[in-house]
């Protein structure tokens, strides 16, 4: 069945995921080092519980979470941990005994690097638990968090924390977030298609964790194949499958609760307050295998792609592997010097990196690369009214107003407009003729009232 | 002719007295004195002595005495006329300036990446945290100097950097707390000599950041070890009891010790 | 891992950074302006057909006028000259011109260029700034100021052929019909319908042809460059009240034909009030404001002053656009549930 109507505004970006949708995934062969970093999650940095020079084992935990929306780390192979801040082209330091290196935000984030011993030694830490389905949910929400697991869609939110729901919150729906609405990634496209029953698997556990009926899972129409795959495979246990139209940006969690089960998220609250819990596919896949067979989570499904890439590719990557190793495994680049940008996740919601040296990380779903015509330098103009951001924005603001009050450094005003609700999907200066950084004003404008809130109660 | 001439004169008369009525029944008594001193005051309504503004200010002078040199745009002869004024006395405190703590340039410290976005340094911190090398620098995207009521700061738009134009500064410390990366302090204007960097990195990393970076030598601290003490690898002034000895420009081998702020 | 293949990573020092996205639809000001001028061809094409080369010289000094004018201004206000790219002094010109007639002097032509620029547009801020729409605020400038250059209107060629005269000035449909109805002549009007919806009428060089600006029209909405609601509100909200008044007094009142095809109606509802930087942003504020723009100009035609009301109530509405654009406002996704 297909959802006519999903939610209002959202644009069609070329989608550019033809370059990568029909190649297996690829096991990542073993890297040298591996710079995994603490601070991977929303939420408290992990704490390190190893030092440098200390020997790891695969999945080993090397960092435990630091409070309860926090989660432990896991080493993603066997070798010695070593500091790496002399090697950093700027701003790495020691701070408590632990590498401080620039992360994907370009801020400093703990970091702990190790360097691989080749062997690949697992260490078997979590006992696999075959027969999930006479547990607790307390001991498999536990299983969660001993095995690191966060949101893989991008957002990278602790899973336990939004598998415990308030006691007073009815939950009685499951999403499935499978639409992968971000162009040019196919990582869950080929995960459903090739890790089918371990993905059910996983969905059958976080039903029992939640002790729920009802599960949907959410497919943009454009993958007919996954779509098919999922269906034969759910149908077994009562899991419908749903195809919704085209269209980004489907796959946030507002509007992909209110396409498949109608309910409007209210301004300002967690989706749990319609009764759903949306999880995604990749995450789904992660709790089957930490359940299942032990393995916490130190690797991830990751799309490397990009016009300017000899040969764009999915790859199971282990956590912390380097940008440059990744695009070495896709056979580097045509013409290094044709290179516009470089991006850790989608072009709608990723960041632009200048340093190769950044890892992988839980919720690295994508690198993608664009060329210099892809990459429009652009100067900006005075906004035109044309109102084109209006119509496009899944969360029915007004960006063409809320971009000048934050342009005139107005916040308050800035908030009284909504401005909190924005979730930065980027479709406003999408369509933009002026070319106004709208998304980028939205994120200072939210820092800078979050922080004018801070003070406040203070 | 007559009679609208009349009539018109009639409403005139009406509105008028209904004006005096108005004032008379429905007036705020206010201390005439806090319009009298908020005359005096600049009018800038910067906020620099931390009320809402002149009138705000203008009334705690009355009501609360508090001291009008606390208005750090007051000169010091309009201070003293506030004061007598009011029949209070006044102790100077000692003037001071912003001082923006970096002096790499993009010649210095380059760029790392090509930007493109909002023209503001807390905006471009949130892309990737800013292209420039040194994670401490100025990004000289104007967020001080948009915030300075009084155009004291200046951004040299060749070299990105703000500056300090002393004659200018009042000191009402508006821009010190917008600098995302605090870079801007308060100084006594008499200092004669300033450190101009606030990276605490060590000399490895420094010298791959910018060029004009402290590399934590200690040799100016050697010099004046009573004003200038070491944060880790970063020469700090103190500027409680701040160094006159002009010769630690010379020694300085980064060169990012500078004499006045102009100079920069 | 085949090490023997050179494999070519990026140079990071050559990488751009900015915020997402990192894609754009690739619509920009200048293709927006772009298309508004083609579809205005048309028009323009009709207005010299009909006018003769007066019409095109009106244009031609108009538009340089225009551009020169915006030129000079930005100079001494000290902006970049790449503001002149964007096309939008080429687009006020034209519109200016198209509201003229085709027997207007030079410099009425170079006064208005200056009313719509500086005065309309400069000193307001540039571009997007504007409150009103610059072509009419100068238009209306001129009909206040030079107000026999403006309602005398060059006769059709075929007129001019006809009756061998060479210089006539004559009254538009608009202007004729309410003499003609207070007179109580039972002759409601010389033109037929076709004259009147291809064009074949004196008027401004622009506005004659409802044909000719009903395809612009239709093209603009076809390349999503401006919204359907607000020329089908504006349309459709004169149409509804003219047949409603023509119903109940159709010996005094013109038929909807003749409203709708008379008159400055079609080039001002698809051309100025859709004017984005003039217009409300919303989809409900724009219906609300050709509704009011529905209902001005038809209380001037038959109520005001004025023959002709189109361009008082596209500027009138213009004031009312922040004021629609607040009451108008989207409520957020989600925002019904928190009022219970």
């Amino acid at each position: 069945m297909i959802k006519k109507k999903a939610f209002s505004g959202g644009v069609h970006p070329h989608d550019g995921k033809e370059l990568t949708n029909t190649k297996n995934i690829k096991i990542a062969p073993l890297m040298k080092e591996y710079a995994v970093s603490l601070s991977q999650h929303i939420g408290a940095p992990a704490k390190a519980i190893v030092k440098v020079g200390d020997t790891v084992l695969k999945g080993q935990k090397i960092a435990e979470a630091n409070g309860f929306v926090s989660v432990p780390i896991h080493a993603p192979t066997s070798g010695t941990i070593i500091s790496k801040n002399k090697k950093t082209s700027a701003g790495g330091r020691m701070e408590g005994g632990v590498d401080s290196v620039i992360g994907p935000t370009g801020a400093l984030v703990p970091m702990l690097t190790i360097s691989a011993d080749g062997e690949d030694t697992p260490c078997n830490d979590l006992e696999p638990i075959l027969s999930w389905q006479d547990c607790k949910p307390e001991d498999l929400k536990q299983r969660v968090l001993d095995a690191g697991i966060v949101g893989m869609g991008g957002a990278a939110f602790p899973t336990h924390v939004k598998l415990s729901p308030p006691p007073s919150q009815n939950i009685d729906t499951l999403v499935i977030n499978a639409s992968e609405c971000e162009p040019y990634l196919s990582a869950d496209h080929r995960q459903m298609l090739e890790d089918t029953k371990g993905i059910i698997e996983g969905i059958l556990i976080i039903k029992s964790i939640l002790g729920i009926q009802k599960v949907c899972i959410g497919i943009e129409s454009n993958k007919p194949d996954a779509i098919k795959a999922m269906q034969e495979e759910s149908r077994k246990h009562n899991i419908v499958v749903t195809a919704l139209p085209t269209m980004y940006p489907q796959g946030s969690e507002k509007q992909l609760i209110y396409a498949i089960t109608g309910r409007k998220v209210p301004m300002g609250k967690l989706p749990m307050e319609t009764g759903c819990v949306v999880q995604n596919i990749g995450t789904a896949f992660a709790i089957y295998e930490a359940v299942v067979k032990g393995k916490p989570l130190y690797e991830r499904i990751t799309t490397i792609t990009g016009s300017p890439i000899v040969n764009p590719s999915n790859w199971r990557l282990r956590v912390g592997t380097s940008l440059a190793d990744a695009l070495t495994l896709a056979e580097g680049v045509k013409n290094p010097d044709d290179i516009g940008k470089v991006i850790l996740g989608g072009p709608m919601m990723g960041m632009a990196q200048f340093s190769l040296d950044v890892p992988i990380m839980k919720n690295t779903s994508g690198i993608l690369l664009l060329n210099k015509q892809e990459v429009t330098l652009y100067t900006s103009g005075p906004c035109i009214r044309c109102g084109s951001c209006i119509n496009v924005c899944p969360q029915s603001l007004m960006p063409s107003t809320m971009g000048v009050q934050i342009e005139k450094e107005r916040f308050e005003l800035a908030e009284e407009t909504n401005i909190m609700n924005c979730i930065e999907c980027g479709c406003c200066s999408y369509v933009c003729p002026s070319h106004r950084p709208l998304v980028q004003l939205f994120r200072r404008g939210k820092s800078e009232i979050q922080a004018n809130n801070r003070k406040k109660k203070v | 002719m007559i009679a609208p001439l009349l009539f018109m004169a009639g409403i005139g008369l009406l509105l008028g007295i209904t004006i005096a009525l108005a004032n008379i029944f429905f007036s705020v008594k206010t201390d005439p004195r806090i319009e009298e001193v908020e005359d005096m005051l600049p009018g800038a309504n910067c906020g620099g002595c931390g009320f809402a503004g002149c009138n705000a200010f203008a009334k705690a002078v009355v009501l609360d005495a508090v001291e009008p040199q606390k208005c750090p745009v007051c000169s010091k002869e309009e201070a003293e006329n506030i004061a007598s004024h009011m029949g209070m006395s006044v102790e100077f405190d000692t003037p001071y300036v912003a001082l923006v703590k970096c002096c790499g340039d993009n010649s210095d410290s380059p760029e790392r990446a090509l930007y493109n976005g909002v023209t503001d340094c807390s905006a471009a911190l949130l892309v990737a945290g800013a292209t420039k090398s040194c994670q401490h620098g100025c990004l000289g995207m104007a967020t001080c100097a948009r915030a300075c009521p009084f155009n004291a700061i200046e951004i040299d738009e060749k070299r990105h950097i703000a500056i300090v134009h002393p004659e200018l500064c009042v000191g009402c410390g508006k821009c010190v707390s917008v600098c995302p990366r605090n870079l801007i302090d308060m100084v006594p204007k008499s200092a004669p000599v300033h450190i101009l960097c606030s990276s605490p990195e060590k000399a490895v990393l420094q010298k791959k950041a910018c060029s004009k970076g402290c590399i934590g030598c200690r040799k100016c601290s050697k010099l004046d070890p009573e004003s200038i003490k070491m944060d880790g690898f970063l020469a700090v002034m103190d500027y409680d009891n701040y160094s006159t000895n002009t010769e630690i420009i010379d020694v300085c081998p980064v060169h990012c010790i500078y004499p006045s702020l102009e100079e920069k | 891992m085949s090490e023997e293949k050179n494999i070519l990573l990026p140079n990071p020092s050559k990488l751009v950074v900015s915020s997402s996205p990192h894609l754009h639809k690739g619509n920009d000001v200048q293709k927006i302006m772009i298309h508004v001028i083609i579809a205005l061809i048309p028009a323009c094409l009709v207005g010299i057909y009909v006018f003769g080369w007066s019409a095109a010289q009106v244009l031609i000094i108009t538009i340089i006028s225009c551009v020169l004018i915006e030129a000079i201004s930005l100079k001494l206000i000290g902006k970049s000259q790449n503001a002149l790219k964007d096309g939008t002094a080429v687009l006020t010109g034209m519109l200016l011109a198209m509201n003229l007639s085709a027997s207007t002097p030079w410099w009425v032509c170079v006064i208005g260029a200056l009313l719509a620029i500086v005065l309309a547009k400069q000193l307001f801020g540039g571009l997007g700034y504007n409150p009103f729409n610059p072509a009419l605020v100068a238009r209306v400038g001129l009909l206040i100021g030079f107000p026999t250059f403006l309602t005398s209107w060059a006769p059709t060629k075929s007129m001019l052929s006809s009756t061998h005269i060479d210089a006539v000035t004559c009254a538009t449909p608009l202007y004729q019909i309410p003499l003609t109805l207070k007179n109580g002549t039972t002759e409601i009007l010389s033109y037929t319908n076709m004259d009147l919806f291809l064009g074949n009428i004196p008027g401004s060089l622009g506005e004659t042809s409802a044909l000719a600006l009903l395809i612009g029209g239709l093209y603009l909405i076809v390349m999503k460059i401006v919204c359907w609601r607000i020329p089908a509100f504006f349309i459709g909200g004169v149409a509804v009240i003219a047949g409603i008044h023509h119903m109940i007094e159709p010996k005094t009142t013109l038929t909807i034909t003749q409203h709708l095809f008379s008159g400055g109606l079609f080039i001002g509802a698809f051309f100025m009030a859709t004017d984005m930087v003039t217009s409300p942003e919303t989809k409900k504020g724009a219906i609300i404001f050709a509704l009011g723009c529905a209902i001005v100009t038809y209380s001037i035609r038959v109520w005001g002053a004025y023959p002709e009301g189109v361009s008082f109530a596209i500027l009138f509405m213009n004031a009312f656009t922040p004021l629609i654009d607040r009451l108008a406002a989207n409520k957020p996704f989600g925002h019904i549930v928190t009022e219970n």
